[in-house]
């Protein structure tokens, strides 16, 4: 019962940073764009995140401020990111895999560059602080999973029915999903799809970059060259798994850090199982997921991965 | 609302990469008139209209309102200016409903935080119960039939509040009957908007039109009453020269059949049967024309008679042998001609010069390669002998294939699948988008073949082109043969009545 | 539009490119307060002023264009393969498993057999995510990321468990995850005195004459380009374009493991961490860089070795950290990708045409 609430409570905040990066993906899907980059600006979103409480916040009470402060730079460099990419695959229109592969390279790159010059070794940081709900988190068994978590976390969890709300409820979120599913309707009736998707992509991007910077300042509290390991693809390969709906895309970020904390549990417990295959395991899980989630491309964006121009007439 | 009065377009040119689409044009249109906009397939009319919807910039010229100019940076501005249009290509999202569809142009029920959904659902009532354009707000497009999306798209466009409508061909995809109705409904919107009509289709221009503007080669060449002129005389200014397409007048030969299709099911992408229990034979010699608008199960049935496409049931006999679910390169072999539907991404490798297209099925054949390496010598003289046979106008035989013209790509294609010495051809929507000229070379190749005592199934939604060249037609409605024509019994009405579905013993 | 000014044009475009691409790599250049020139300077020609140096950056460039013509391959079959990394790694632990299991064999067979069985275990890993993306859809993209992780925990684990250096073993365990040195026979000659340089150079070059053959000069080349050209007219026209992406798959996952093979023979002698030092992920630079194509891999190929060797003395040098190697391939992917689009967009050219007439040709008509 215990190693049960245990693994639940750790698997909780081990999903954030999946689920942030996912659902920013996702905006970017649905307007048309996949971005592989993803992981590229979650590493600057992690170097950044810390960058500020490191070098001008050394405890105290302000500095909560500060974390506030990292957080709000790795959004908008991670915008910034999303915007450079809108570039390239937007305006000049090339091909999204690998100009994505170009992206992450460029991201993890600068990230290292950044940190070996300003921070220099595995320096920590005291991160953000848990924040148990008051009342709610005296409740056993429930309050511990649910609400003994640091503030990002349970804002993470508000982002799945905001973005929900904002896809399928607003005048935005209808031009996003007309740009990603009939980019030429879209522009006959229109609506500028060069700007939805740059919109959208500045949406995933500063997403993402919040979900680096919340590895580094609530997960790890410390960066390193590997911090964000894979996660940004998984979490391209999530929005996929979840056919472009944040409830589904949730489910399959628990999925995951469920996973991860179960295999936590169980080195904890001494069973011998080489260590290299339990942190395999999250990869093989990514690609047997994808071996058997059937794209029902009929609902998502289907003109996913395809450059708009207007005067190429077919 | 201001009405639109008057519109006109003054020296209207534009160039594209290679070709100039609009050349100095200039015409105008009065209030409660029907404007039809009539020229062959690239005389530049698209164009022209998607430069007054604000979708392309023209390079000079410009465009007045009721004697005011007014420049259209992008198709918002042209809407609330008042013009509205449906494009031949429907543009409305598969995966939203008829209400999102709409909601997306009206701007009235955006706020940034909320979208009003009920306030498009009230414009909808209203202008459907206005026009009489019944829809179901609420319906998925993807759900809808050809005629029901034109209809989303006209309520669409008056909805956004037009006062001036534009019809990019909009009887391409219906059938005759549909066709005279829409006739009517125009007929009765004239009193309150005026109208721009494409179309090559004279007879409807002819039904519906107080005027007459005829492009060529992004030129006007004529303006003027429609009254006063004959079929004959519009059609000789579209295409610049008598153009009369050949037509099969032989008797229809009674050969061995040689592709037997007999209770075929095939699946549609989207899940459901797109062919069910279909049956037709073909014998050799003769042209089979399958009637019927698209996709009625025209796709799937060319694309599982050449192996690309999975039959669920049934079988498909050529020359006696059951190539349901062969591959491809099984089908090709067993002597398969097909010319497909889709000539620029599916018949050609547009990045693949003129020479290598031609080769695409034959690789591995001695006169191509041996030793699996590739003869060179001998590719390039078969594509310069082609090139010649079927007079293919490319700069030489190395330039991408992509680069050539609709029409010369065609020829491509058909150099390639004729040269093989193909036991049985298949045809699929030959000459669509085509010019005239191109389109009677082909129509003469392929009566050419059937004198050679190949068999062919022409596919086509053009009932012109299937009862020119047809020695039967059968007609196709969702998926199953309605019935099989002779030539002489078949003309427009019956052909039009039986694609929409109704038996010939249940005619009204 | 005349022959000179679409050439201008061209040529316009491209030195545009380079300059945006130099301009981004300074702004970081900047952040870190480093002496923008000097940084370039050294990354590009301080590794050519010995021979010594220009022995080592042949010597990157041995992996790098092996793995890049593999990677061209498959893009060209139109399988995007981004797991070169990963089948190295499985190339090396093949190598190495032959080597310490055989040491006997004589070099001459020793060798080759290494070699071959390096590019199985990297062409399996390859078919992987070929049959992946063929029979059920998984994108390549993903699932070679995926690989790659797995390939590197796989690796960490042979090193540490089965392969370990028998001598680490007697420290207790805990000693560096690395094999013992393989045997002499296994070996590649180095044939310049004092450097590294090693026979594996006049393998690569005989492998590129190998691709330029097969993708150009075969009707199997043939096939693979159209289905990656594109693939509905390849199967219109008969072609298995999913057997073909398996096919290219592995053969891009064998060049990786070949290259594998080859840094353990030719350069480390022993399977240890670090071994493929990123090469897996620059290849796909060199490969784009290079055309995708064996001509111009092999120059691409040596510009990036010697971005690799100059990376890694600018740390000493000038105070950037090596890092820089990867900020520069990220953005030379982005230029690159982005400036064939340009290119190859004929209403650019149309609209700068005009404007150029506009503009810079209204002098002859004013004087006719």
């Amino acid at each position: 019962m215990n190693t049960a609430v245990n693994i639940l409570s750790l698997g909780i905040p081990f999903s954030v940073a999946l689920l942030i990066a996912s659902l920013g993906e996702m905006f970017n899907q649905r307007s048309g764009v996949f971005n592989l980059g993803c992981e590229g600006i979650m590493a600057m979103g992690a170097f950044l995140g810390m960058l500020v409480p490191y070098s001008v916040g050394h405890g105290g009470p302000t500095s909560e401020i500060f974390n506030v402060l990292g957080l709000l730079l790795a959004m908008g460099v991670g915008a910034l990111f999303g915007l450079l990419f809108a570039l390239v695959v937007v305006t000049f229109r090339a091909p999204q895999g690998i100009a994505g592969i170009g992206l992450q390279m460029f991201g993890v790159g600068v990230a290292g560059t950044l940190f070996r010059h300003f921070i220099g070794g595995t320096q920590s940081v005291p991160g953000i602080s848990k924040f148990p709900i008051p009342l709610l988190s005296k409740i056993p068994v429930l309050g511990p999973i649910f609400f003994s978590h640091n503030v990002l976390v349970y804002i993470a969890f508000l982002f799945v029915p905001l973005s929900w709300y904002i896809l399928f409820r607003t005048p935005w979120g209808l031009r996003v999903r007309a740009a990603g599913t009939n980019p030429r309707a879209a522009d006959s009736i229109g609506i500028n799809v060069t700007r939805v998707r740059y919109q959208a992509l500045a949406v995933g991007g500063a997403l993402a970059g919040l979900a680096g910077a919340y590895l580094s300042l609530c997960q790890a509290k410390m960066f390193s060259d590997g911090i964000i390991a894979g996660r940004g693809f998984i979490a391209v390969a999530l929005v996929y798994f979840g056919h472009w709906h944040p409830v589904k895309i949730m489910g399959g970020a628990l999925l995951f850090s469920l996973a991860q904390s179960l295999q936590l549990a169980i080195q904890g417990q001494g069973i011998a199982f080489p260590y290299e295959f339990a942190v395999m395991l999250p990869y093989v899980l990514v690609i047997v997921v994808l071996a058997f989630s059937r794209e029902s491309q009929l609902l998502g964006p289907t003109a996913l991965g395809q450059p708009f121009n207007r005067e190429k007439r077919i | 609302m201001q009405k639109i009065t008057s519109l006109r377009m003054e020296h209207i040119t534009k160039q594209f990469p290679g070709t100039l689409a609009c050349d100095d044009i200039t015409f105008s249109v009065g209030e409660g008139e029907i404007l039809a906009l009539v020229g062959e397939n690239g005389a530049g009319k698209t164009t022209l209209m998607n430069i007054l919807m604000g979708l392309y910039q023209s390079d000079e010229g410009r465009i007045l309102i009721n004697g005011e100019e007014v420049r259209f940076r992008n198709p918002n501005d042209a809407f609330s200016a008042g013009l509205g249009m449906v494009h031949q290509q429907y543009m409305l999202i598969a995966n939203m409903t008829v209400v999102e569809n709409i909601a997306l142009g009206y701007k009235e029920a955006w706020s940034p935080v909320k979208l009003d959904l009920a306030k498009v659902r009230a414009r909808i009532v209203e202008i459907s119960e206005k026009y009489g354009l019944a829809v179901d707000p609420d319906a998925y497009i993807w759900q809808l039939s050809v005629g029901e999306q034109q209809r989303v798209e006209l309520v669409k466009t008056l909805c956004l509040g037009a006062r001036f409508l534009i019809l990019d061909e909009p009887t391409s995809a219906l059938t005759p009957q549909e066709t005279d109705e829409l006739i009517v409904l125009l007929k009765r919107m004239k009193s309150e908007l005026s109208i721009i009509f494409i179309s090559h289709k004279l007879q409807e221009v002819k039904n519906l039109c107080d005027k007459l503007l005829i492009l060529r080669h992004g030129a006007v060449v004529f303006e003027g009453e429609t009254a006063d002129h004959s079929m004959g005389d519009i059609a000789a200014l579209m295409t610049g020269h008598e153009v009369e397409l050949p037509v099969n007048k032989e008797e229809a030969c009674n050969g061995t059949v040689v592709l037997d299709i007999r209770n075929l099911d095939v699946q549609s992408d989207r899940g459901f049967l797109a062919l069910d229990g279909f049956n037709l034979s073909i014998r050799c010699g003769e042209i089979v024309g399958l009637a019927g608008v698209s996709g009625n199960g025209q796709r799937e049935l060319a694309e599982a008679i050449n192996g690309l496409r999975k039959v669920e049931r049934g079988e498909i006999l050529f020359y006696g042998e059951d190539i349901a679910n062969k591959s491809p390169h099984h089908i090709i072999e067993s002597g398969m001609g097909y010319i497909p539907e889709e000539r620029n991404t599916e018949g050609i490798v547009p990045a693949f010069s003129l020479k290598e297209n031609l080769i695409l099925k034959d690789t591995e054949r001695d006169e191509f390669s041996a030793h699996h390496f590739l003869k060179n010598k001998a590719i390039e003289a078969n594509a310069t002998d082609l090139r010649v046979k079927f007079d293919i106008r490319s700069p030489n035989t190395s330039v991408a294939a992509g680069s050539l013209s609709g029409g010369n790509i065609q020829k491509v294609i058909l150099a390639r699948e004729i040269s093989r010495r193909p036991k049985f051809l298949l045809a699929v929507y030959p000459i669509r988008g085509l010019d005239l000229g191109a389109a009677e070379f082909i129509h003469k190749q392929l009566l050419e073949k059937r004198r050679e005592g190949i068999g062919i199934l022409l596919i086509s939604e053009e009932l012109d082109e299937i009862l020119d060249l047809s020695d039967r037609v059968a007609v196709i409605f969702k998926g199953k043969i309605q019935q099989v024509l002779e030539r002489k019994d078949a003309n427009r009405r019956t052909l039009g009545i039986l694609m929409a579905g109704v038996h010939d013993d249940q005619t009204v | 539009m005349t022959r000179q000014f679409k050439l201008t044009y061209k040529f316009t475009i491209i030195i545009l490119a380079i300059l945006a691409a130099m301009g981004i790599g300074s702004i970081i250049l900047l952040a870190i307060g480093a002496d923008v020139t000097k940084t370039y300077l050294v990354i590009l020609l301080e590794p050519l002023k010995s021979t010594l140096q220009i022995s080592e950056v042949l010597l990157r460039a041995i992996p790098l264009s092996i793995i890049a013509l593999g990677i061209s391959v498959a893009y060209r079959s139109g399988i995007i393969n981004i797991g070169a990394e990963g089948q190295m790694m499985m190339g090396i632990l093949g190598t190495t498993m032959v080597a310490l299991s055989l040491p006997t064999l004589p070099k001459i067979i020793l060798i080759p057999l290494a070699i071959l069985t390096g590019a199985l275990f990297g062409g399996l890993w390859g078919f992987i995510a070929g049959v992946l993306r063929a029979k059920l859809g998984v994108s390549e993209l993903l699932s070679t990321v995926m690989l790659n992780y797995i390939a590197a925990q796989f690796y960490t684990f042979m090193l540490r468990g089965p392969f370990l250096d028998p001598a680490e073993k007697t420290l207790g365990g805990a000693g560096t995850p690395q094999s013992m040195r393989l045997t002499k026979n296994l070996w590649l000659t180095r044939f310049i005195p004092r450097t590294r340089l090693h026979t594996g150079l006049f393998i690569a070059l005989a492998l590129a004459v190998l691709i330029y053959l097969l993708l150009w000069k075969t009707d199997f080349g043939y096939k693979m380009r159209a289905s990656g050209a594109s693939g509905r007219a390849a199967r219109y026209g008969g072609i298995s374009v999913g057997w073909y992406l398996v096919v290219s798959m592995v053969i891009s996952g064998a060049f990786a493991g070949i290259a594998g093979a080859i840094e353990v023979a030719g350069v480390h002698r022993r399977a240890l961490e670090g071994i493929t030092a990123g090469y897996g992920f620059s290849g796909i630079v060199v490969a784009l860089f290079g055309g995708l194509s064996p001509i111009g891999i092999i120059p691409a190929s040596f510009f990036f070795g010697l971005l690799i060797v100059g990376s890694d003395m600018t740390q000493r040098l000038v105070g950037v950290p090596a890092n820089m190697i990867n900020v520069l391939q990220g953005i030379i992917i982005l230029v690159i990708v982005s400036t064939k689009m340009i290119l190859a967009d004929p209403y650019l050219m149309e609209r700068v045409w005009r404007w150029y007439q506009r503009h810079c040709k209204t002098k002859p008509e004013v004087e006719a």
